[in-house]
């Protein structure tokens, strides 16, 4: 276990060095001056000059990746051009209503996904299944940018249960998880049905009701912990999407997450902040992904102790 | 007092497919008596299987359903029962094992856990006494070491060892009838031997009835108390075990005996049984089996054959055995099987047509970030010999023991880590390219699964074809197809089978089409990786005899790959009994399977289980599974199962000991016997 967890360790720290170094790349990538593009076509030379001196930028590119790096490793991400501010400080005011807003969403993406996709697999072509499916159809065919309004005029302007927007009282949550949430638990729960259904029909379902287990310990106990095996894999997946993803909904709800900042330093040409964004949610695809992972390894021994058996 | 356990009584199910309405259990009766084995006999598909799931109410809704009849246990019917009622049946009073071990146990939950769930659920212990009983039951399936066990994953035992935690699962209720369904056809047969007397032992002690679904008439002659014979839906014959073997009554039980490949039967074709199983969908008006047998006449055609005593112990349904019906008959012999040619054994010739010499194959076992190589798996080690012009040689050896990988690594699919490979005296080895392509058309193979071997998206007719066009044997396209054409009629196919896609044909005409792909480029040696392993004893006869007949005709020389020795027995010239990777006794049949030398090779024939009671010896029973191939024991590598090892055999790996002109063993028992010849 120890060995599995190191490996796992050893290769997420790659993929963040990849990563960091394609953000760092991300500045001089952009065609033409990046100073240009962020003082905007009519800025005086004396401030490009000053500004590009600020940034580094007009020192040799090697020696600007070791800055780069250095910086990263104190945790300086260096200041925001707009407000002054060290970036290390905005992020983190930031990052807690992201996390709360992800973890929301995936509370209700499970709790609707999980009940969802093993009632549409253990009544398959039934009435529950068709209506459990055409739900998920519909989770996935709505945008989150359409479906945000959507919610808002329903409980905010026509009911008036929940705020419109913001983030000051606990019920404003409430509609962003909600968006966030059914997205995700549409493909969850397609992914679940399907993966049941293919488990139930396995030998050691026969086993487990040959035994006279009721049938809901066959399902609870035998099939869904092994159905939920792929859909675990595509959950890491997609929750490093709902972290990206959270950048449409937070707009729609004024959530001030790091979606909003990174919105709102686009609009700002707020380089560098847009650049620790980019980074913060990279980061957070690979620590969910070793996290799924792990949770992986302990639902199925067969990766726990390495499947040398064959 | 002397009421049946289970009184089963016009039993019938049915199934809806795309195909139609099925009846795969029509109208079967049968009484199983506390303690006995009973066994339920027939080919795949003949509703044997069905007829148990029925018995449990487990068959798969809503597309089977028991439509009707009676299950009776201990007088009460099972099918009557409320849903909750039967699950306290299930497991408790009537327990099951199945025959794929490895797929039977829930991957996630340890095997203590999986049993102890049933022990909760059937004895209404609970923790530390839980435990206690499961720890009682992995000991009673004489698994070593229970407590260590019982924490393991089913990933991490070996097959066998799983079908014994299926047992121990089955055994948790204390039922008193525990249906077997196929319990070992998915094992080894050193490891079949093993749970074969595992469950006459559980049954002596516990007096537990076992319904037990094979078959391997090998089987029920070593298990059964009494047989019943399955054919399309029906059982056709019931009887104690002696009077069965003794004289089958049903003409479809004799065929089963006659198409058994046997060494006594080398000399002539295998009997076979004509035409297809008849289709389960549509409704029987007559005898089932009148289509496919030799005696039938007008009234078997016309009328459904009842229950004829032939004993007490023995009754079967067929007109043949009634002396009313009988006075219809037409005078007539019975028809004469189709050819009875007598084979001329090819005489051993001059120079062999493929050589191999000191092969090893060996994989790297790569671990970690980096996969970094950190140990071998000696997959084959040091193999040599040779196959004559025309002549069958057949590898012998249980699953793992790298038969398979010599076949593909002759054909330098994989390409071996050492050694020589030479064909018609070119080495293969050093071939690559475009050179090794062209020398393809010289050797085929055939393989064990004809349903997955073949391109489900492609037509026969251009599967056959291909690996003509591939290696331009035959430009023209209209010669080409004509090629084909003939090449089906050779392999005993229809001509329209051309246009037709693989998943249309049942699994022998598959392995046909696999035969005459193989023949297409015109090869002169065949490799088969267990062409009839995964087929019907009826079936396999009729492949069996297809080879012989090319072979006879075209002059083919065999590799032939199996774990089944009545069939190299019957058909081959050679033999070579490999284990873990190394080849441990080798010569003709009669030398190697008439006069075995090495301990494995005997435990081996041993453990097969033999028909005539009277020619069954008694069995060496191996301990233990096979060593895995990465980590090999040292000197000979039998030596940890082996009942003659010595502190030699520990540290040394044996030479070869040359016993007679063509015998010859790898083991230290002989060394010294050869040594005294020589001082003679």
């Amino acid at each position: 276990m120890t060995k599995f967890l190191l490996a796992r360790f050893g290769s997420a720290l790659l993929v963040l060095f990849g990563v960091s170094l394609l953000v760092f790349l991300l500045i001089h990538l952009i065609p033409g001056d990046p100073v240009e593009v962020m003082l905007g076509e009519s800025s005086q030379p004396a401030d490009r000059a000053a500004l590009r001196h600020a940034l580094g930028l007009d020192q040799p590119l090697y020696l600007q990746l070791l800055e780069y790096y250095r910086h990263l490793l104190s945790f300086d991400l260096g200041e925001s051009l707009y407000s002054r501010r060290p970036i290390t400080e905005i992020v983190l005011e930031r990052l807690p209503a992201t996390l709360e807003l992800a973890v929301a969403g995936l509370c209700v993406a499970l709790l609707v996904a999980v009940p969802l996709g093993t009632v549409a697999a253990t009544r398959r072509g039934r009435a529950w299944d068709v209506g459990a499916m055409s739900f998920s159809m519909i989770g996935i065919s709505i945008p989150n940018f359409l479906m945000g309004p959507l919610l808002i005029l329903l409980f905010s302007l026509w009911l008036g249960w929940l705020p419109v927007s913001g983030r000051d009282e606990p019920a404003a949550l409430v509609l962003p998880a909600l968006t966030l949430g059914t997205a995700l638990a549409a493909i969850l729960s397609r992914m679940l049905r399907a993966s049941l259904l293919e488990i139930l029909g396995e030998d050691f379902i026969r086993t487990a009701r040959a035994k006279g287990l009721t049938e809901r310990v066959v399902i609870f106990r035998h099939a869904l912990r092994n159905a939920l095996l792929p859909v675990i894999t595509l959950l890491g997946l997609q929750l490093g999407a709902l972290l990206a993803g959270a950048v449409i909904t937070e707009t729609v709800f004024s959530w001030p997450g790091i979606g909003l900042l990174t919105i709102e330093s686009i609009h700002r040409r707020d380089y560098p902040v847009v650049q620790a964004c980019v980074l913060l949610i990279s980061l957070g695809y690979v620590v969910v992904n070793a996290v799924t992972d792990l949770v992986y390894a302990r639902l199925d021994p067969r990766i726990r102790f390495g499947d040398a058996a064959g | 007092m002397n009421e049946p356990l289970l009184r089963v009584e016009g039993l019938r199910t049915r199934f809806e497919t795309r195909g139609g309405v099925l009846h795969p259990v029509d109208d079967v009766d049968f009484d199983i008596r506390r303690g006995e084995t009973f066994t339920l006999l027939g080919e795949s598909g003949c509703g044997k299987s069905m007829t148990a799931l029925s018995i449990m109410r487990l068959i798969p809704a809503p597309a089977g359903r028991i439509v009707a009849g009676r299950v009776l246990l201990g007088g009460e019917d099972l099918l009557s029962l409320p849903e909750a009622a039967m699950r306290r049946v299930r497991g408790k009073r009537v327990a099951m094992i199945f025959q794929e071990p490895m797929t039977s146990l829930n991957p996630v939950l340890t095997i203590g856990e999986q049993i102890a769930e049933s022990v909760r659920r059937h004895r209404g212990l609970k923790g530390a006494a839980a435990t206690r009983v499961v720890l009682e039951l992995l000991d009673a399936v004489g698994i070593a070491d229970p407590e260590q066990r019982q924490r393991e994953y089913p990933h991490q035992l070996s097959g066998g060892m799983k079908q014994r935690v299926m047992i121990a699962i089955a055994l948790a209720g204390e039922p008193d009838l525990l249906i077997a369904d196929e319990p070992t056809t998915a094992l080894d047969v050193t490891i079949q031997a093993q749970v074969l007397a595992l469950l006459r032992r559980l049954q002596r002690e516990r007096g537990m009835a076992i319904l037990l679904i094979t078959h391997d008439l090998g089987v029920v002659s070593e298990m059964a108390d009494q047989v019943a014979v399955m054919y399309a839906g029906q059982i056709v014959e019931q009887s104690a075990r002696a009077p069965f073997f003794a004289a089958p009554g049903h003409p479809y039980s004799r065929k089963l005996f006659e198409s058994l490949p046997e060494i006594e039967k080398r000399a002539q074709p295998l009997a076979v049984i004509p035409g297809a199983v008849p289709s389960l969908a549509r409704a029987f008006t007559a005898c089932r089996f009148a289509d496919r047998c030799d005696f039938a006449w007008q009234t078997c055609r016309e009328v459904v054959p009842r229950w004829i005593r032939v004993s007490d112990a023995q009754a079967a349904r067929c007109h043949l055995l009634d002396a009313e019906a009988i006075q219809q008959a037409p005078e007539h012999a019975p028809r004469p099987p189709a050819h009875l040619a007598q084979r001329q054994r090819t005489p051993a010739p001059v120079a062999p047509l493929l050589e191999v010499d000191g092969l090893k194959v060996h994989f790297p076992i790569r671990h970690g970030l980096l996969k970094r190589t950190v140990g071998q798996v000696y997959a084959v080690d040091d193999v040599s010999f040779a196959i004559g012009r025309g002549r069958t040689f057949a590898l012998v050896g249980e699953s793992g023991c790298g038969k398979t990988t010599i076949g593909k690594s002759i054909l330098q699919l994989i390409r071996p880590t050492a050694g020589s490979v030479r064909f018609d005296g070119e080495e293969l080895t050093t071939l690559h390219g475009e050179r090794l392509r062209r020398r393809r058309s010289d050797f085929q193979i055939i393989f064990q699964d004809p349903f997955s071997s073949m391109n489900p998206r492609m037509l026969v007719g251009d599967i056959v074809e291909e690996g003509m066009r591939a290696l331009g044997l035959e430009p023209d396209p209209a010669r080409r197809r004509a090629r084909v054409e003939a090449l089906l009629d050779q392999v005993g196919l229809p001509r329209d089978a051309l246009r037709r896609y693989p998943h249309e044909f049942s699994g022998g005409q598959r392995q046909r089409i696999c035969i005459a792909r193989a023949l297409a480029v015109n090869p002169r040696l065949l490799v088969c990786d267990e062409p009839t392993s995964a087929l019907d004893i009826s079936v396999q006869a009729q492949i069996l005899n297809l080879l012989q007949r090319l072979q006879d005709e075209m002059g083919l020389s065999y590799l032939f790959i199996t774990h089944n020795l009545s069939v190299v027995a019957y058909l081959a010239d050679e033999v070579a009994v490999m284990y873990l990777g190394r080849i441990v006794e080798h010569g003709t049949v009669d030398e190697v399977l008439g006069n075995p030398r090495h301990p494995y090779t005997q435990a081996l024939l041993s453990a097969i289980p033999v028909i005539d009671p009277s020619a069954r010896r008694e069995v060496i029973r191996l301990e233990g599974d096979l060593p895995s191939p990465a980590r090999p024991p040292s000197g000979c590598h039998f030596h940890i199962r082996c009942p003659h090892a010595t502190p030699q055999c520990r540290t040394h790996y044996p030479a070869v000991t040359r016993l007679g002109a063509s015998h010859t063993v790898r083991c230290f028992l002989y060394e010294a016997d050869d040594a005294a010849e020589a001082g003679c």
